[in-house]
């Protein structure tokens, strides 16, 4: 297959991409294209289809709403805009991923929606969007919703969905920690990130590079509700999450450094 | 649709999804910047999209409609037009093999621009940090980069940026490394 293998649509709004997305049947997202690009390299796409280009949808705000620290951030907002933006843990998350040239052209959007690869875990800023408990507000089959970043990851693997936003509330307290091989382009083997928001709502944690996709710890969180110590509560995520081998590292490697680095990330959000 | 490059617009058949790599160097014979990895991970292709460094090998030609594109036959050519950081690379030895250096010169070129005077180290690392080179250890490209930001750019200034401090012990050089 050759790139020219596919209808590619280029809407000229936010409205029109929703259209043209339809229920999402046969179509591809093309947002900053740093997965995918690489993909129509190796012949892996595009499979016939369609494809929809985002580059002039619009899509690419970072729109504060009311006074309450509640950001909605646009599909297409690309991640040297957010490691810039202090909402942490995600810029944090944001700036480690690859170099400033690769920020400056991948999206959250597509970071959100990356599909999971054999080689390495991708999507490096979903642990900290779980942390931070965003939205997202996608199209798709039956319309428009908003859901939790929780449930959107969740969902079957055949519906797609196009994304528009992500809101998130900036946290009182975060962190995020990550193990990364010493390469810049490497993505983390591992990533962890907790947040705490205001009012007296608890402690959340999510962790990357340990499933497909990135996965909240419910277990740790409840341990640390009920007065665990960040070390014990660190020690449940075993119980939840069965990491996988990759290149980057071993499941071995990653079941043994994982408490450890959620460990670290509590004492951190602690400390912060 | 039309691509502008350097400064020319170039009509272009190659169909929306091709990279903008492809597009320089098969249907428009621009073939300074080098295939590397296509894979976004090497950065010898590396060219300024209005004024921005980006991965030709990661860029869609359709997003490139109305925007500017600049290799690097678009900074300078010898002996007479060369920007100053291609003369400091020349200067100070910042090329082996070359196969990195047109997509080492155009970030480079970018950064000087962006900064608008002198860079530190650190910023120059930061920089260049998506961009391999096998040759040289990197040490020679960083120092051109920060002599060509502060308008250093012939042999002698050169050897004046690298004498080292007074604290640092004397190391002999023997011969060139070359
Ligand atoms: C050299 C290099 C280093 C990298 N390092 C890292 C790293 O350290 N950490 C990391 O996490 N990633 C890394 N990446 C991967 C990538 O850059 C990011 O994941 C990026 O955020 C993907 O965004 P994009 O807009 O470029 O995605 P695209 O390639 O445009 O799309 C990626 C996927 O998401 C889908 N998609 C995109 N936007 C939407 C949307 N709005 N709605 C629905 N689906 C959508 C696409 O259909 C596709 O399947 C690296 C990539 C390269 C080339
Ligand atoms: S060829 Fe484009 S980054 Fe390697
Ligand atoms: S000079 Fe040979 S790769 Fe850099």
């Amino acid at each position: 297959m050759r790139a020219s293998d596919t209808e590619v649509l280029t809407p000229g709004s936010a409205a029109q991409a929703v259209e043209a997305f339809g229920d999402g049947r046969g179509i591809t997202v093309f947002a900053g294209g740093t997965i995918l690009m690489p993909e129509i390299a190796a012949g892996r796409y595009p499979r016939g289809g369609r494809t929809l280009m985002l580059d002039r949808a619009g899509l690419d705000q970072l729109d504060q709403l009311g006074g309450d620290g509640t950001v909605a951030i646009g599909a297409m907002v690309p991640l040297s805009k957010l490691a810039g933006s202090r909402i942490e843990p995600l810029a944090a998350a944001a700036r480690e991923v690859g170099d400033l040239e690769i920020r400056a052209q991948a999206t959250i959007g597509g970071n959100l929606c990356a599909p999971p690869a054999a080689e390495s875990p991708r999507g490096d800023l979903q642990a900290a969007l779980l942390a931070m408990g965003a939205r997202v507000r996608s199209a798709g089959k039956a319309g428009e919703r908003t859901e939790s970043v929780e449930d959107f990851l969740a969902r079957s693997e055949d519906e797609t969905r196009l994304v528009l936003a992500i809101e998130v509330d900036k946290p009182r307290r975060a962190s995020y920690l990550s193990l990364r091989r010493p390469h810049a382009h490497s993505y983390a083997a591992m990533t962890v990130a907790c947040a705490q928001n205001d009012g007296n709502g608890g402690v959340r944690v999510a962790a990357g590079g340990v499933a497909p996709r990135a996965k909240r710890l419910h277990g740790v969180e409840r341990a640390l509700a009920e007065g665990a110590s960040g070390e014990d509560a660190a020690a449940r995520a075993l119980d939840e999450v069965d990491p996988q081998d990759d290149a980057l590292a071993s499941a071995w490697y990653r079941r043994n450094v994982l408490p450890t680095l959620i460990t670290r990330a509590l004492e951190q959000l602690q400390g912060g | 649709m039309e691509l502008n490059v350097n400064g020319v617009t170039h009509p272009i058949s190659s169909s929306p999804l091709t990279s903008l790599l492809e597009v320089l160097r098969q249907e428009l014979g621009i073939v300074s910047p080098k295939v590397g990895c296509r894979q976004g991970a090497c950065g010898t292709c590396t060219v300024l999209v209005d004024g921005e460094p980006r991965r030709a090998c990661l860029v869609a030609v359709a997003t490139l409609q109305g925007a500017e594109v600049t290799t690097l036959e678009g900074l300078g050519t010898a002996p007479d037009g060369l920007a100053p950081v291609q003369e400091a690379f020349h200067a100070g030895y910042a090329a082996q093999c070359g196969y990195c250096t047109p997509g080492m010169l155009m970030a480079a070129h970018a950064l000087i621009q962006r900064a608008g005077g002198p860079v530190y180290r650190e910023q120059v690392i930061e920089a260049l940090s998506g961009h391999i080179c096998r040759c040289t250890g990197y040490v020679k490209i960083v120092d051109a980069v920060i002599a060509a930001s502060r308008g250093q750019v012939d042999s002698a200034e050169f050897d004046q940026l690298l004498r080292p401090e007074p604290s640092e012990p004397e190391i002999e050089v023997k011969g060139s490394p070359a």
